[in-house]
């Protein structure tokens, strides 16, 4: 049976990528068991992005607010819930994520079965590292999240996934909305979903800015460490 | 009588005739203005009774009735601004969960259309 899946990608002002990114994606071969759809969630960007995406054989939903990474993330997997895919993959809007690594998730996916897989940098450390401040961070959140959870993930902050049924319908009923990952596995987790990670290869962002900056690394931090621990003790 | 409590009360009488406006002009919900009309109640009590102060503090084991008033207040305001948190919170679920499905209705809309012009 022929599995539909739904690349979703969040944009906010991401003029400078989206139009390559979406060209990638759209000349992408995979098996023919899978079909590809894609999303884009405009999340109230304030430059071209929006009208760059309707040029393209896309779905473009356009949120009529700002709602942060996770509420547009939200919507995604509601469309995809929605349209009965099978599998929802979100890829950031701003280039880091090659969409020639798409088939590995899946492969992964193929190969485990599991309920989410996770793109990951770190595995045998190729392509884009990002600079040591944020590798520290990212070390800091496997330990977190390994004493909350007792499994291995080696880059909860990575944000190239792939989601099964189980895991979108259960993120459509709770994701957190500011900086969801990091602290969405612990939900995933404690809801009894297997993860999964696999080796990609990462770009540094094509363009655009980081949503995590300067003064607020410390407070991502922080807000993740104590979003995080209420995950856990929520019952 | 003295002058504090007449002046008090003038500012008790202004605070419930304010609040009574905003809520006869649907400013202010009911639910909110409970407390604030509580409040004035509390006020007036002890402008009128002011042993009152004196006897509740010792009470309390407190020795200045003013300390007494400051904790009272401060720890009512923590507890009140938590509430207006919890509100705040609710609100932005709410707006959130609003603006997705308006987003995906719209969606839907523009599909209807370009199949129906096809």
């Amino acid at each position: 049976m022929v599995k539909k899946i739904l690349v979703i990608i969040p944009c906010y002002n991401e003029e400078e990528t989206i139009s390559a990114l979406l060209d990638e994606l759209i000349s992408l071969q995979i098996s023919d068991s899978f079909k590809l759809m894609i999303a884009v969630i405009n999340d109230c960007s304030t430059d071209k992005t929006p009208f760059l995406a309707e040029k393209f054989p896309v779905t473009v939903i356009n949120l009529p607010v700002n709602l942060g990474i996770g509420g547009a993330m939200q919507t995604g997997y509601k469309y995809a819930l929605q349209n009965n895919f099978d599998l929802a993959i979100q890829i950031d809007g701003d280039g880091q994520h090659p969409p020639n690594e798409l088939y590995k998730l899946l492969e992964c996916w193929q190969k485990t079965n599991a309920n989410i897989v996770i793109g990951s940098r770190f595995l045998y450390k190729q392509g884009f590292q990002s600079s040591t401040m944020r590798r520290w961070g990212v070390k800091y959140f496997h330990w977190l999240n390994h004493f909350f959870t007792g499994i291995h993930i080696y880059d909860s902050t990575s944000g190239f996934r792939l989601f099964d049924r189980r895991a979108i319908s259960l993120a459509v009923k709770h994701y957190p909305d500011e900086y969801p990952e990091p602290e969405s596995i612990i939900l995933f987790t404690k809801s009894g979903l297997k993860i999964h990670e696999t080796q990609v290869i990462m770009k540094e962002r094509q363009g655009g800015k980081s949503s995590i900056q300067h003064f607020s690394q410390l407070y991502y931090m922080v807000k993740v460490s104590i979003a995080m621990f209420f995950s856990y003790i929520r019952k | 009588m003295a002058k504090i409590q007449i002046i008090v009360i003038i500012v008790n009488i202004i605070f419930l005739a304010f609040i009574a406006k905003l809520i006869t002009k649907v400013k202010l919900r009911e639910e909110y203005a409970i407390v604030w009309i509580l409040i004035t109640i509390l006020l007036a009590i002890f402008s009128f009774w002011r042993k009152g102060l004196d006897i509740i503090s010792s009470l309390f084991g407190v020795y200045e009735p003013a300390n007494f008033v400051f904790t009272g207040f401060i720890f009512f305001i923590l507890v009140y601004l938590l509430h207006l948190s919890i509100v705040n919170s609710k609100q932005q679920r709410s707006i959130t969960e609003l603006t997705q499905e308006i987003a995906l209705l719209k969606e839907q809309m523009k599909n209807n259309k370009t199949t129906q012009s096809n």
